[in-house]
């Protein structure tokens, strides 16, 4: 196992204090905006205290790999290179923003940064990454794809014949179970009868591994030996990160059907604060850089806020346009 | 004794007491048990009835219908949620393919209803706000109902429930807590595929159904101060439609809007106004009007999904074009 440098350490830490910072503002704005005149339209969808897990993941690729993102992941997106400002953007429903302000949230593609066109249905994304994944042999690129979906997303059909397809064509995808223990209201117990969704590895032919999805540089470890794997032509893998959703489904919800003791118990394994005692474990930060990290990202989630509110708004001129490509 | 009450209360007190009229009536979908519902429509009935009968799933849109075809062709009957209706496309085969299908085939009666809530104007975007029924309609074997109020929301779901075929329940959930009407608590039931006339009037006929009915209604009140009369007749069940009421009002109007939120371009619309063209032929004094939607995915930007949908400025406009002729 390759350790990873202290450069990049400290590169992780501020994907993972970028993402929280940008995160808590979207929350702030949902909680305190004016809902006759909002700026942020509709709800957010956070991946507070679970932000490792896209992060560690994305952080395995290389510029010419590519992501099936979901709905809480943030991180990935922040590590393509999507700017706070073009999420904020998003989040704005702005003219520039990457779905021209026509679709909003948590809902964006943007193929220039090798990131799918994430759309509500869960899971629905998975097969479309092996269709990436299948390009990419065919032009025979080194390259592979992450596909990215929840423990209730798991439950759909689409994602078992996705993952049986792959395992068949040997292709170069790793998918991603972000398993946070709830869809929606609905806990784990009551979405599969098994423990380990990585279980279901096997049952497609492909290894199926477990990590702790609050551990950023073990989720990367898990991811990185994947994409090696499938870059290698070894086919697909299956990597379950353990995590949970410490807030509401969106920022609407208050999940009062999550027990106090859990929110607690988890509480204790936030991400970030394990690896700010890792980075100080291995001697390269300490608390005084931790407040100079969190008080750049701070600055920079405000100032995007402040340049994507200005942004124009769509107009309904061009409304019509895109349907079909014009050429 | 009635009183007045919420769409989605209404829509709950009409589950609850076709489970308690019936014992083999059980709900089930996501979120559905203790939540009550992503809309909060079953809350309560968790505590009321049991696991057994209002019972969480797994997010498997496609399972969900495949066990009410089954649980039908046992005996049972279903009444699975399915979260926005929009998911429907992810259930697609089992809806169109077996339980549209079954009992023309196989002879098994399938009392099914299948609740799912539908429309926009909540900017949610193109994935939580479709209206799809012109699929539904265009697939044999299946019944269509979209009501429009709170009274008909609880008739029509006792009837839809008590019906032996499967029947898709198209709620509008802008109206979940937007409508309040008189409902009366005892269990009654509104027969499926009867039209209703919101207002009389003798110039125009305004067909429409679903939450533009409100917005049809805000039209006639406007024209009339220009001595324009609209007779809004809200459809309420979808398939089979009314094919009576809109005649009768036709040969009196002479003329008629078609309103739906539907895309346009072959929406229910279409079906609507090739009735008329075929089957009323001879009251027609001008061009039938079709209002709907754009023909675009749903934006959730407010100023777009305002330009999508259609607008009271349209049936304004189409209205008095009408009067030209
Ligand atoms: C096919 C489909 N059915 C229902 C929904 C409604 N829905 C949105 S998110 C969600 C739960 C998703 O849970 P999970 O996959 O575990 O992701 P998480 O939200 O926990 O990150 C549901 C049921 C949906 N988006 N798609
Ligand atoms: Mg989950």
């Amino acid at each position: 196992m390759e350790q990873l440098t202290k450069k990049q350490h400290l590169e992780l830490y501020r994907y993972l204090r970028l993402t929280r910072a940008l995160e808590d503002w979207i929350f702030y704005i949902c909680a305190n905006q004016n809902p006759q005149k909002p700026l942020i339209i509709g709800k957010g969808y956070l991946s507070t205290g679970q932000e490792a897990t896209s992060i560690g993941a994305a952080y395995a690729l290389e510029k010419e790999d590519w992501i099936a993102q979901s709905h809480r992941d943030f991180g990935a997106l922040l590590i393509r290179g999507l700017t706070p400002r073009e999420l904020l953007l998003q989040y704005f429903s702005k003219e520039t923003g990457p779905t021209k302000g026509r679709d909003a949230n948590v809902h964006l593609g943007h193929t220039g940064k090798h990131v799918l066109g994430f759309i509500s249905h869960m899971g629905a994304m998975v097969p479309v990454a092996n269709g990436v994944a299948f390009a990419m042999k065919y032009k025979k690129k080194k390259a592979c794809i992450l596909a990215f979906f929840g423990d209730g997303a798991s439950s759909q059909g689409i994602v078992h014949e996705a993952m049986n397809y792959a395992a068949v064509f040997k292709l170069p995808v790793v998918f991603i179970c972000n398993n946070n223990r709830w869809a929606i209201s609905t806990p784990l117990e009551e979405q599969m009868a098994i423990k380990n969704v990585a279980d279901r590895g096997a049952s497609y032919g492909m290894p199926g591994v477990i990590c702790d999805g609050n551990k950023v540089e073990e989720v990367y470890q898990t991811v990185l030996k994947a994409v090696r794997l499938a870059k290698k032509g070894g086919g697909p893998t299956l990597v379950e990160c353990k995590t949970m959703r410490m807030s509401g489904h969106g920022t609407h919800d208050r999940a009062k059907y999550v027990s106090d003791q859990e929110i607690a118990s988890w509480k204790k394994k936030d991400p970030i604060m394990h690896h700010e005692k890792l980075l100080k474990k291995l001697g390269y930060a300490d608390e005084a850089y931790f407040k100079k990290i969190i008080a750049e990202v701070k600055s920079e989630v405000e100032e995007a806020t402040q340049w994507a509110k200005n942004q124009a708004d769509p107009s309904i001129q061009n409304q019509l346009e895109d349907v079909f490509a014009r050429s | 004794m009635s009183r007045s009450l919420y769409y989605a209360d209404a829509i709950r007190e009409a589950l609850r007491q076709c489970m308690q009229e019936d014992g083999d009536v059980y709900i089930f979908g996501e979120d559905v048990a203790l939540y009550g519902g992503v809309f909060g429509v079953t809350k309560d009935l968790f505590h009321e009835f049991g696991p057994k009968r209002v019972r969480n799933t797994p997010l498997s849109e496609g399972a969900i219908l495949g066990e009410a075809i089954g649980a039908a062709v046992y005996g049972l009957r279903p009444v699975p949620e399915i979260q926005f209706s929009d998911f429907l496309t992810t259930a697609m085969s089992p809806l169109v393919d077996i339980m549209a299908t079954y009992h023309y085939r196989v002879g098994t009666k399938l009392p099914i209803t299948i609740r799912a809530p539908s429309g926009g104007a909540l900017r949610i975007g193109h994935f939580h706000s479709k209206c799809l029924e012109a699929w539904f309609v265009h697939t044999p074997g299946l019944k269509v109902v979209v009501p429009s109020t709170a009274y008909d929301a609880k008739g029509l779901l006792v009837s839809s429930i008590r019906d032996n075929n499967p029947v898709l329940f198209l709620e509008q959930k802008k109206l979940y807590r937007e409508i309040k009407d008189e409902v009366p608590e005892e269990i009654y039931d509104i027969p499926l595929g009867q039209a209703i006339i919101r207002t009389e009037g003798s110039h125009i006929t305004l067909v429409t159904y679903g939450s533009p009915t409100y917005l049809a209604l805000k039209a006639a009140a406007l024209l009339q101060k220009e001595g324009i009369e609209l007779e809004v007749i809200d459809l309420r069940t979808i398939y089979p439609f009314d094919k009576e009421t809109l005649k009768k009002s036709f040969s009196k109007t002479n003329r008629v809007i078609i309103l739906h939120e539907a895309v346009k371009i072959a929406g229910f619309g279409a079906e609507l106004a090739a009735f008329f063209a075929e089957e009323c032929f001879e009251y027609m004094a001008a061009p039938i009007m079709r209002l709907g939607a754009l023909h675009t995915p749903i934006p959730t930007n407010p100023v777009l999904e305002d330009h999508y949908l259609p607008s009271l400025q349209d049936i304004l406009d189409a209205a008095r074009g009408l009067m030209k002729y």
